[in-house]
């Protein structure tokens, strides 16, 4: 019946249990230092990816479009279009007699539709009350840390055409 | 005046090692905003601060490689004193 008898003299819950408190906070304790080393390559890599995207950055080329026509939005008025592909989403307001400006609709915060509040002349954003200057695009309250992406307006004749994108 | 008290080996190995996370730590918080400004700084188009902020990121890097050899020598020594 020697089979049946443990080789150790030890307690069966100590083999069971076999690893100290201690010791075992301290292994784990290494591995978080492995860990936070790791995250930090990955914020490294991270960067670098940026910065190979900074390099190798090629301003787009943008389609012209005409999107709407000369006279077709009263001053203080609002016109919605897409550009440049459907997907993208554009506001338009007539700010002068013959001042038009344009900006991407989309919040640069967390991408909520903005919108023209005529009485506060200012473009807002309804999700964090980001609000931005119809003027130039550029944030003027809230949470949102970069201006609207502009559409560059052109006029030819009764059109206002489309041409590109400024962020 | 009384002699400072020596502590066991483990105990100033895990010291050594608490310090050293506690740097980590902080320098990780650190990359992780720079890696968020940077983010946001190329989203609105200026991309002239990409390269400085991948050169801190990755001093700070090796700053906390250089951490984690020293907690993995401390770890051996430690080790190596307990096997004695």
């Amino acid at each position: 019946m020697n089979w049946l008898r443990r080789a150790s003299s030890e307690p069966l819950w100590k083999e069971e249990f076999s690893v100290h408190t201690a010791d075992e906070r301290y292994v784990t304790r290494r591995q978080l230092t492995k860990f936070l080393v790791l995250t930090s390559f990955g914020m490294f890599v991270g960067n670098i990816w940026i910065l190979v995207r900074s390099l190798f950055y090629k301003t787009p080329s943008y389609s012209q479009r005409p999107v709407a026509r000369l006279g077709e939005i009263p001053v203080g008025g609002v016109k919605l279009f897409t550009y440049p592909t459907k997907e993208d989403h554009c506001i338009m307001v007539r700010t002068g007699e013959n001042e038009y400006v344009s900006y991407s609709q989309k919040c640069t915060h967390l991408s909520c539709a903005v919108y023209y509040s005529q009485t506060s002349n200012r473009l807002e954003c309804p999700c964090h009350q980001g609000f931005f200057s119809v003027k130039d695009g550029a944030v003027l309250q809230g949470p949102p840390s970069r201006p609207l992406p502009r559409i560059v307006l052109e006029t030819r004749g009764e059109q206002l055409i489309a041409v590109g994108v400024e962020v | 005046m009384q002699p400072p008290v020596e502590l066991p080996p483990k105990t100033r190995g895990l010291t050594a090692i608490a310090g050293a996370m506690a740097l980590i730590a902080v320098l990780l918080i650190v990359q992780i905003w720079l890696l968020s400004a940077a983010l946001e700084s190329f989203l609105a188009g200026h991309r002239h601060t990409a390269l400085p902020a991948a050169v801190f990121s990755g001093v700070m890097f090796l700053v906390c490689l250089g951490l984690y050899l020293f907690v993995d020598r401390v770890d051996s020594e430690v080790r190596s004193g307990e096997e004695r």
